[in-house]
């Protein structure tokens, strides 16, 4: 629970504060890319602000913001954000037994269910450290990320022309580092050429937002149907 | 329309967040779900970089954008930092740019 006094901390509890802090600054340090992209796409630092703090979720953000910028129809974007935030939903599952949260903390929990507070929660070896690993690394985030969306949004605006800066390449260069963690395994690599293919095949011919959606079809064909195998990526591996 | 639209996906994201903590624990068992919803996250995330590299509008274009994603790619392999890899794209197809006058 995050409101614990200090000195009853276990060794583990203490590591999983290290660990929490160690994958908060930097992961919430990008939140400069998200803002800084946010505005370049068209959105102003309030809306910009309002993603990181409502959303509060890397890949469905920067996917809005992606949408957006490229003129899709607000439905393609909306569609997309959730999409990408479905595992979200199986972060939940998992963490939900081990936090036992309850009351007003339970939506909170929820809110906080990220790549980077799944990821440290459950790597830990005791239940009361899963707990600091989840809640300090999720307020963690949240404090940093929506501090350096701020920031990168402020700077944004400043700037003018992005393509002038490269912002338009930052942008795929953010979900190439997105995607490349879960590029594990034969058929997340499979998934992912075959994704680009349709979504690049279909690009000239339908509106902007729905060739991402139709990857998104694909992808959720070839889970279905392929061989049994367990899924090779967990949540966020390398901090994401 | 972009604030009902931030808002309206904000809920989604939200509402998902949610259904997690509250379904029960066997709802994961079936593995299907479990791989199918990573595989998801994978195509969109392909997807979006093929978008954001070589589309513009309704086109498929070449530009500087190519030469940046690569870089970005090297830099990952090399297990930079997304701070670093962001900005090393920025700064080639920013480079490339100015070199083209």
């Amino acid at each position: 629970m995050p409101g614990r006094p200090a000195p009853s901390r276990t060794p583990e509890q203490r590591a999983a504060v290290r660990q929490a802090v160690s994958v908060a600054v930097p992961t919430g340090l990008y939140g400069v890319s998200f803002g800084a992209l946010s505005v370049a796409a068209g959105l102003d630092v309030l809306q910009t602000m309002a993603l990181s703090l409502l959303m509060f979720s890397g890949g469905s953000q920067f996917a809005f913001v992606g949408v957006v910028g490229s003129g899709g129809a607000p439905l393609a974007a909306v569609a997309t954000a959730g999409l990408l935030g479905a595992r979200n939903g199986l972060y939940g599952v998992q963490v939900a037994p081990l936090l036992r949260a309850r009351g007003w903390r339970r939506p909170l929990a929820a809110q906080l269910t990220i790549d980077e507070s799944t990821a440290v929660g459950t790597a830990q070896p005791t239940t009361a450290a899963i707990r600091t690993g989840f809640w300090w690394t999720g307020v963690g985030v949240f404090l940093l990320w929506n501090t350096f969306t701020l920031v990168g949004a402020v700077l944004g605006d400043a700037l003018g022309d992005p393509t002038r800066y490269g912002l338009d390449a930052a942008a795929a260069a953010a979900f190439l580092a997105l995607l490349w963690p879960r590029l594990a395994g034969r058929l997340a690599q499979a998934t992912a050429a075959a994704a680009i293919v349709v979504a690049l095949a279909l690009t000239p011919f339908v509106p902007a937002g729905i060739p991402v959606l139709a990857a998104a079809v694909v992808a959720v064909v070839l889970g279905w149907t392929a061989g049994a195998r367990p899924a090779a990526d967990g949540p966020g591996v390398g901090g994401r | 329309m972009t604030w009902l639209a931030i808002l309206a996906a904000s809920a989604v994201c939200f509402a998902i967040k949610l259904l997690g903590h509250l379904v029960p624990e066997h709802w994961l068992a079936e593995p299907r779900v479990a791989r199918t919803a990573s595989l998801v996250t994978v195509g969109l995330l392909a997807a979006l970089v093929g978008v954001q590299t070589v589309t513009t509008g309704q086109h498929v274009t070449l530009d500087a954008r190519l030469p940046a994603l690569a870089v970005a790619a090297v830099a990952l392999a090399l297990r930079a930092p997304f701070v670093v890899v962001v900005g090393l794209a920025a700064a080639t197809a920013a480079g490339l740019r100015a070199l083209a006058g």
